[in-house]
């Protein structure tokens, strides 16, 4: 177990720079100057050499990196925003609780939606509930979330006035001058990004889990358990929902790992003030130290998730071991 | 809960005893299918009497499995449907199943264990026995037990499920269970995990698991078939063994000839369906009355006895979406005649011996010297002797 662990850090550390490398050629390779950017656009030539100076972006790419990778290690500090000179550090933190706030509610709805519905139409195959999901799954995996987001904006929001259109509410402490905090009011705005961001992964869990469930139904050890006069909704429990759901919970830890890193459209549909928004914002304003702040956050929650996964998976299936 | 119901004799040529711990009375079983129905059971009739062994033998899809699973009401999606008019239950069967959206198989008959037909007996009622009272070891024992819980907490299941007793006393019988079958340390290997047991093992926790509420009737279903040669003659020993330690009517299906030979005391030959012969087994190997089982007997590989060839049988089976008219074995049989063209043949019992049933409609002279034709060439009459 120890080893194991040693190994997957040591991969993780290569992997992380990878990905941190990638970043950073990628932005160099940008048509675009973002010290001019930086330095607004009545500046001279003159300012903007400064500005580039300010920021180290007249030094060499691999000088460049090498400070990234020292402030992160020695300091740990991801540095400070290109755009409002702001601490990424502060940024990033002030953004993972609402994308986190977002994935973790928005994966216990999908859940809840894609568990029974996926496991009632593998148990009735060809009947309504069955057809019917088989509907929402092709719509839910076939519409862009942007649509789908909209849509519920425009007529849960907008047109009906269920729930707000937009916005995010502080759910502890809202900061002075807040129109609106504490738990509800946060539940509240948070509502229809929790659906819009649960019906893609609804429709696809629910698919898999039909489909994992039908296929454990054809198991001998089903047939073993029957044969033993197990009733029905023991053998189901016991027996196929044990087995059936083992690839979910890969699924499950790997997709909200990825989410973590920003789930950009909902985030951008809703105005939530998380890493999605950051990340695009970053993006938009040329500022390498958040965008590279988003990565770095990104890829650990991608590692550690699939870390946790590992672990788990090796605690509920007996037939793997950690080595 | 098991009181004794006088049957009346059903006539049609039946052996029945009035002790049998099953009776089943042809017995049939339709599947639906995309290319249409199968009919994978055909008016099958047999009894087996308490603590007996009964080989059943047959190719692969002549019905075997589908019999034991039928009387369990085992197989996908079930339906089951009483027949009122006995001149066409199959058409009622086909009838049943292309208007039901909700099953995908169908079987009617009876299978009257210790008088009470299983056939018509409730879904409760039926979960009662399975387990308790009939019990089933499949052919594949690498899938046959759920690969993420103990064997330890699937033997306790078994027992928890028909015996009041608390989990420590269901785990003590768990203990004793593994113990009985011969698995080594079991105090330690209860708490492992099928994955981490050999083949041959995991048969043995299979045959505790189905003996541990110590059942009246045991299916085996080729349980030995997965497993290599040296395996399978300890997990047949055992299974006799604790056959005579128990007294459990065994019911043994097989591919193997040879296996039956050597354990069971009735055999049941299947052929596409049917029930092609049902004897005493030193009467079947003596004295053959059907010429699917002469065939049978020709193909049988043997060490002791020089063979110039194995004989094959020629053909393939028929198909049970539509099986020939007639006799079913009439496409690859040499000696068949204008009525195994027209007419089904039962399995009616010899005129010289009541138990040795045979459905073919060779004269009788004739069967009996073609036997004895077979069982010399195949010197099966001086390995009888011996």
């Amino acid at each position: 177990m120890t080893q194991y662990l040693i190994r997957r850090i040591l991969w993780a550390a290569v992997l992380f720079v990878g990905v941190t490398l990638i970043t950073y050629v990628l932005f160099f390779l940008l048509p675009a100057d973002p010290a001019r950017l930086a330095a607004g656009k009545s500046a001279t030539a003159e300012d903007v050499e400064r500005v580039a100076h300010q920021l180290g972006l007249d030094r060499p790419i691999h000088e460049q990196y090498g400070l990234f990778l020292k402030r992160l290690v020695v300091d740990h500090s991801l540095g400070r925003s290109y755009a409002n000179r702001r601490s990424v550090n502060e940024m990033i933190g002030e953004a993972v609780p609402v994308t986190a706030a977002l994935v973790i509610g928005g994966a216990i709805l999908w859940m809840l939606i894609a568990l029974p519905v996926g496991v009632i139409s593998a148990l009735r195959p060809r009947s309504l509930i069955d057809r019917a999901t088989m509907i929402f799954i092709l719509i839910g995996i076939s519409a862009p979330v942007v649509w789908i987001g909209l849509l519920l904006q425009y007529f849960v929001g907008f047109k009906w006035g269920l729930t707000p259109n937009a916005g995010y509410c502080d759910v502890f402490s809202p900061p002075d001058g807040a129109t609106c905090g504490g738990p509800a009011d946060w539940a509240y705005h948070m509502i229809l990004p929790w659906v819009t961001f649960a019906v893609l992964f609804a429709a696809s869990y629910a698919r898999m889990i039909r489909s994992n469930v039908m296929d454990t139904l054809g198991e001998d050890y089903v047939r073993t358990a029957r044969a033993k006069g197990a009733p029905e909704s023991l053998v189901i429990r016991r027996h196929v929902l044990r087995n059936a759901l083992l690839p979910v919970v890969t699924m499950l830890g790997l997709d909200i790992g990825v989410a973590l890193g920003g789930a950009i459209f909902t985030e951008a549909i809703f105005n939530l003030p998380g890493l999605g928004r950051l990340a695009l914002n970053s993006v938009l304003n040329l500022d390498l130290p958040t965008m590279q702040g988003v990565v770095v956050f990104a890829t650990l929650a991608i590692i550690v998730l699939n870390l946790i996964v590992d672990i788990v998976y090796a605690y509920i299936d007996p037939r793997i071991r950690l080595a | 809960m098991t009181d004794r119901v006088v049957t009346s004799d059903l006539g049609s040529g039946s052996s029945q005893s009035p002790d049998a711990l099953l009776e089943v009375r042809d017995l049939r079983t339709y599947f639906k299918t995309d290319d249409g129905i199968v009919k994978a059971v055909d008016g099958v009739s047999f009894d087996i009497r308490p603590g007996q062994t009964v080989g059943v033998v047959g190719e692969s899809g002549s019905g075997k499995s589908v019999t034991m699973m039928s009387i369990l009401d085992l197989n996908p999606k079930p339906g089951r449907i009483s027949v009122r008019d006995d001149t066409a239950p199959g058409e009622q069967m086909e009838a049943f199943l292309r208007g039901s959206k909700k099953h995908v198989s169908v079987s009617t008959g009876e299978a009257l264990f210790r008088g009470e037909n299983l056939l018509q007996a409730s879904k409760r009622r039926l979960r009662a026995l399975r387990g308790s009272e009939i019990s089933m070891i499949f052919q594949d024992p690498m899938t046959s037990l759920n690969p993420v819980l103990t064997v330890g907490d699937q033997l306790v299941e078994a027992v928890m499920l028909h015996q009041d007793v608390t989990t420590r006393q269901a785990r003590q019988l768990a203990l004793e269970g593994l113990k009985e079958v011969g698995i080594p340390r079991a105090e330690r290997r209860i708490d492992d995990y099928p994955h981490q047991f050999s083949g041959g093992m995991r048969q043995r926790v299979m045959i505790a698991m189905a003996l541990i509420n110590d059942p009246a009737l045991l299916i085996a279903d080729e349980p030995t078939t997965a497993l290599d040669v040296t395996t399978q003659a300890q997990i047949l020993g055992l299974i006799q063994q604790l056959q005579r330690d128990h007294g459990t009517a065994v019911v043994l299906i097989t591919h193997d000839l040879g296996v039956v030979a050597e354990t069971a005391d009735d055999i049941v030959v299947m052929y596409a369906a049917r029930v092609a012969e049902h004897a005493p087994v030193y009467s079947l190997f003596e004295q053959p009355l059907h010429p699917y089982t002469w065939g049978l007997l020709g193909s049988l590989p043997r060490l002791d006895v020089e063979l110039e060839r194995l004989t094959q049988i020629v053909g393939q089976p028929p198909s049970l979406l539509r099986p020939p008219r007639g006799c079913r074995f009439r496409p690859r049989c040499s000696f068949a005649f204008d009525r195994c063209r027209q007419e089904l043949p039962e399995a009616l019992p010899a005129t010289f011996d009541e138990s040795h049933l045979a459905a073919c409609f060779l004269p009788e002279e004739r069967k009996l010297a073609e036997s004895k034709r077979v069982v010399t060439e195949l010197a099966l009459d001086s390995e009888a002797a011996a």
